[in-house]
């Protein structure tokens, strides 16, 4: 019988906030789904949208994007400028036809140990359902054997 | 139309510009861009409904540039190329002379201020089809509107056409040119392509004059320009900021909002 489909989920998070939350996870001993890979970045400001491209062409099945609350931003503004990017990248991936379902958006403080397992749950159970992400991995593989 | 020819005559044999960039005659019914640099050539240049390409793109290259001081035949999307540029601190006043031709009128624009009043009166609006296809694939479910980009950019031989004709795409390194880290594939390819075209459209957010020109160069057909309309419109809607309006930067990606509202940031 075919192991089970366990979806890979990418999480682009800021160093200052969203990490320290997920490290409170750990240091707090609350379990969550092992499936997400964590990549620390400066601030969610430096999250290029490219990277959110590449996770899909290189195999994700849903990407989490986190990073401090507004106000809470350690370089004051960053988190400000790249909620507008997404406002803007997340209108482009609709019309373009990814499924919004598969990316995650959160504000997680590092107090928020809590919160981070719950997000990283849900996102991971939601994108369970949906399956391997095919469309975007047979885009993909076209002309790879 | 006479009165232009005759101005562009003028202007060069005054000396006031060393460059006319007009339209000329192409292929049959079609208009090329052309370079009048001499008074007695002032007769090649053309206006018509033919003449729809945005010449604003050669107002940033440098071998145009060297020429000296520039007029451009403009129609309402060159006159928005023109300011957005100038916010963007890539144009100078001195440097260009706009010749506009608007409903059949010439007007000589030489300060921004001059071509900022104008571009105010006029309408932005995309064309009647543009529109009706945005709105259909809007309607679309996700995957209907994926399957029509994966054809649609499954055709695309990353000629950089696109790149080229726009007259916001002027810088001397592109994402699409770096390989260290290689973001997108040389080749063409279904996966790069698709990132290709979302490099563009959001590099283009809130600076795109709604010309239209990169989808009009598309050799092979696609309709680019629907992906940096979608994402302007975007810009527009939720920021209330938009390309090619004024001389001032007002890009709504280099600024923000505290109270900026979205649904989606749990």
């Amino acid at each position: 019988m075919a192991d089970p489909f366990e979806p890979k989920m990418t999480a682009f998070v800021c160093n200052w906030c969203t990490y320290a939350g997920a490290d409170l996870t750990g240091t707090s001993r609350i379990k969550y789904q092992p499936n997400v890979r964590v990549i620390r970045l400066p601030c969610t400001g430096r999250i290029d949208f490219m990277m959110v491209m590449k996770a899909f062409s290189r195999g994700s099945d849903g990407v989490i994007i986190s990073g401090c609350h507004p106000n809470d931003c350690h370089y004051t503004s960053g988190n400000y400028h790249a909620r507008r990017r997404w406002m803007v990248f997340r209108d482009l991936l609709d019309f373009v036809g990814i499924d919004l379902r598969r990316v995650t958006f959160s504000w997680v403080s590092a107090a928020e140990g809590a919160k981070w397992a719950e997000l990283v749950n849900e996102a991971t159970s939601k994108v369970r359902e949906l399956g391997p992400y095919k469309e975007i991995q047979q885009l993909a593989a076209v002309g790879i054997d | 139309m006479e009165e232009l020819r005759k101005k562009a005559s003028e202007l060069l044999a005054g000396g006031a510009v060393k460059v006319v960039i007009g339209y000329g005659k192409g292929t049959g019914e079609n208009r090329r861009p052309i370079f009048v640099r001499a008074a007695e050539r002032a007769g090649d240049l053309a206006v018509d409904a033919g003449c729809t390409q945005n010449l604003a793109t050669y107002l940033t290259k440098a071998e145009v540039r060297a020429m000296g001081r520039m007029a451009i035949v403009a129609i309402p999307s060159t006159l928005r190329s023109i300011l957005q540029l100038a916010a963007e601190r890539q144009i100078r006043e001195e440097q260009v002379l706009a010749l506009a031709v608007l409903d059949g009128q010439l007007r000589e624009l030489a300060t921004f201020a001059a071509v900022e009043e104008t571009v105010a009166t006029i309408p932005d609006a995309i064309s009647a089809a543009d529109r009706a296809m945005i709105d259909k694939l809007a309607t679309m479910s996700v995957s209907e509107r994926r399957n029509f980009w994966a054809d649609e950019l499954g055709r695309c031989v990353k000629c950089y056409a696109c790149r080229s004709s726009c007259p916001m795409c002027y810088c001397e390194r592109c994402t699409m040119d770096c390989n260290r880290p290689q973001w997108i594939p040389v080749a063409s390819h279904a996966i790069g392509n698709l990132e290709y075209h979302m490099v563009r459209a959001m590099h283009l957010a809130g600076r795109c004059v709604e010309c239209g020109t990169c989808g009009a160069a598309c050799p092979v057909g696609i309709p680019v320009h629907l992906l940096t309309f979608y994402a302007e419109e975007s810009v527009r809607r939720q920021f209330g900021q938009k390309g090619g309006g004024s001389a001032k930067l007002d890009y709504a990606m280099s600024t923000f909002k505290p109270d900026d509202k979205e649904e989606f940031i749990r």
